[in-house]
């Protein structure tokens, strides 16, 4: 059984008298442990489908199923629950709370998943960190941080739960080169370790390390093609 | 999370912002320190009242020499004397409601120890006097029949006339003390009874045998007293009867026609007790209310400062969910915020109201009473404000969407 499934999924957005059909007749599965890439144009909906894969967010019609179960029954509590257990997710935009330590960033998800012993959360969130190369600097707020230490800190939050997807909505967009192939040899080895990876890229450089493309163009899947990494096996 | 991550989570966001969550209090602080000082002060007026009147007793009539001011231009009551000797002899004998009668005549007089003096007023009575209001010796006796029979040139004082002529520790009985000049022996000092209802102090007294006092101190005309009688009923629940008894007796004894005017008035001590702890409970009722609403006033800063926080952390309401948190655990984070910016409040609030009513207090003279349960009442109230108007925001918080939220600007 796939770990994540859309089944003709739409996502309407309404525009005063026009509707956005950010999504249109989407139907995909992924399997545990892959690593896919999904690209496209800005605006052709990668980012409406990896909230709806998140659980961010919720399909107009069609069917969303993780890990077999369809979410659109769900409650809010427990959409909720299944972003904290079953899913990490990073932004573009890191989105750490500000003047909030990378420490108490990374405990944020253990907090509400109710890891009661403060010990055990520091410990575990200290292991996130050390995991992501970052293990020196738990203490610094994210300001004090550089863009890709940032992204690392969203990393090892979106880790420390060990949720068994990873879902990244254009990690890179926001960092150079340099610290861009650092973020991606993180993600490739956490794929390896056989977490699965969904990530949204509109950089060729990047999705190359994926071993799965998915093409987006105006809310509909015009591609899906397997292909070997060329890089990151290491 | 435990409701003690939570509290700590509440903590940290108000320090973060702790001149504003300071100023966010302070209309809570206000309205609580305002409750308790006003309650308190509001309650002591009240406890006093009630005390003294317990302590004259609630079956007192004070029977006042004049006739009624109802038919034009007279004198009011006690200007003229109309009350006699037999009069009082009639009341205290012939009523089956009366347990006993006294004529409480009053001079000012100055009094002369060997080396001090001191102004007071002198009373001329009777020993049914000290039955009646209760009034006990502390060392020696108070007045004997036989003292009002010879006209004895004897005196009782109350302590602080004592005090003041003869030093706090020295000893008065036997001395001798100059009253408009005449000697009077100290047979007696009374107990201390400290300050009456309407603020007068109880022991600046003096009392001597009816007799010396019209023949030496305050001369009458014939047979009449210059001043009331009061008059003990034998219950509390006998003092209307009474009251219509003397009314009766000294009508006919005074041969008042039928519809005349009464040439004497009768004062119900239970009544104007009543009345003043009727005064003193609006009184109180009237300045817990005014606390109250500034306690109200300080709800809606919070709610007012709770929304502007739930939006200006929208992007982190929506990191909070996108992580993980249930509509619940961000509800409880921000009602906990409101809860402890108030119930904190609340807290110091109680501390300043308690120390603003003891200065107060001590400023002014005013009694005092503080009562735990308005400290206890006090701060639950400002709890319940908290949660009343933290409750809105919070919910408002809990609703947002998560996508919509992080994208928050
Ligand atoms: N909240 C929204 N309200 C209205 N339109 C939206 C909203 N979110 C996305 N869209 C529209 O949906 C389309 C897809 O957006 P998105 O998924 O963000 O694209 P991508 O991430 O591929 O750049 C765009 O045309 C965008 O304008
Ligand atoms: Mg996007």
């Amino acid at each position: 059984m796939a770990l994540l499934e859309l089944r003709d999924v739409t996502k309407v957005y309404r525009m005063g008298d026009v509707d956005v059909r950010a999504l249109d007749g989407v139907s995909v599965q992924i399997e545990r442990g892959e690593f896919v890439a999904i690209m496209g144009a800005s605006g052709s909906g990668k980012s409406t489908m990896m909230n709806i894969l998140g659980c961010l967010d919720r399909p107009t019609t069609g069917e969303y199923l993780l890990d077999g179960q369809s979410v659109a029954s769900k409650s809010r509590a427990e959409l909720a629950g299944l972003r904290n257990r079953a899913i990490g997710f990073v932004f573009q935009s890191f989105n750490l709370l500000s003047r909030t330590s990378a420490l108490e960033n990374v405990e944020l998800p253990l907090l509400y998943a109710g890891v009661s012993s403060g010990a055990e959360r520091e410990k575990r969130a200290t292991g996130a960190l050390t995991r992501v190369g970052l293990g020196e600097r738990v203490d610094h707020l994210p300001n004090q941080l550089s863009g890709g230490q940032q992204q690392r800190v969203a990393i090892a939050r979106a880790l420390v739960n060990k949720p068994p997807l990873l879902l990244a909505d254009e990690p890179t967009g926001a960092l150079d080169s340099k610290t861009s192939v650092e973020v991606m040899q993180l993600l490739s080895d956490l794929s390896h370790e056989g977490m699965t990876v969904v990530l949204v890229t509109h950089e060729p450089d990047m999705a190359a390390w994926a071993r799965r493309v998915l093409v987006m163009k105006d809310g509909k899947l015009v591609s899906d093609a397997k292909q070997q990494p060329v890089k990151g096996a290491a | 999370m435990g409701p003690l991550q939570i509290f700590r989570l509440a903590l940290k966001a108000l320090r973060r912002n702790l001149l504003r969550s300071f100023l966010t209090a302070l209309g809570i602080i206000i309205g609580v320190a305002a409750v308790i000082a006003m309650v308190s002060i509001g309650e002591g007026a009240k406890q006093q009242v009630e005390a003294s009147f317990a302590s004259m007793g609630t079956n007192l009539l004070i029977v006042m020499p004049g006739s009624s001011m109802s038919g034009g231009a007279r004198g009011g009551f006690g200007s003229q004397p109309t009350l006699t000797r037999d009069d009082l002899k009639a009341i205290s004998t012939e009523l089956t409601m009366v347990d006993a009668a006294a004529p409480d005549l009053r001079t000012g007089a100055q009094l002369q120890s060997e080396e001090q003096n001191w102004a007071t007023s002198v009373h001329g009575t009777t020993p049914s006097f000290f039955r009646i209001r209760k009034w006990n010796a502390a060392r020696g006796a108070t007045l004997t029949d036989s003292d009002i029979d010879s006209g004895a040139k004897v005196v009782v004082l109350g302590a602080t006339v004592a005090e003041k002529l003869f030093g706090a520790n020295a000893e008065a009985l036997g001395q001798l003390v100059r009253i408009k000049g005449v000697p009077f022996q100290v047979v007696g000092v009374l107990e201390r009874k400290g300050q009456s209802a309407n603020g007068q102090d109880n022991d600046d007294t003096a009392l001597v045998p009816l007799s010396t006092f019209l023949s030496r101190l305050s001369p009458a005309l014939g047979a009449f007293l210059p001043g009331p009688i009061l008059v003990s009923a034998v219950s509390g629940e006998a003092v209307p009867r009474a009251q219509k008894q003397v009314t009766d007796l000294l009508r006919e004894r005074h041969r008042i026609a039928v519809g005349a005017d009464d040439d004497f008035n009768i004062r119900n001590l239970a009544e104007v007790a009543s009345a003043q702890q009727q005064g003193a409970d609006t009184l109180s009722s009237l300045l817990a209310s005014i606390a109250a609403v500034s306690l109200l006033v300080g709800g809606i800063g919070i709610m007012n400062i709770m929304l502007v926080s739930v939006t200006e952390r929208t992007r982190e309401i929506g990191i909070r969910m996108a992580v993980g948190a249930t509509p619940g655990q961000v509800l409880a984070q921000f009602l906990s915020e409101a809860l402890t910016l108030s119930l904190l409040g609340g807290l110091i609030g109680v501390g300043a109201g308690v120390l603003i009513a003891q200065q107060l207090s001590a400023g002014f003279g005013w009694p005092l009473l503080i009562r735990t349960d308005v400290i206890f009442i006090a701060t639950a109230f400002s709890g319940l404000v908290g949660v009343g108007f933290g409750l809105y925001p919070a919910l408002k918080a809990s609703r947002m969407d998560p996508i919509t939220a992080l994208r928050f600007e």
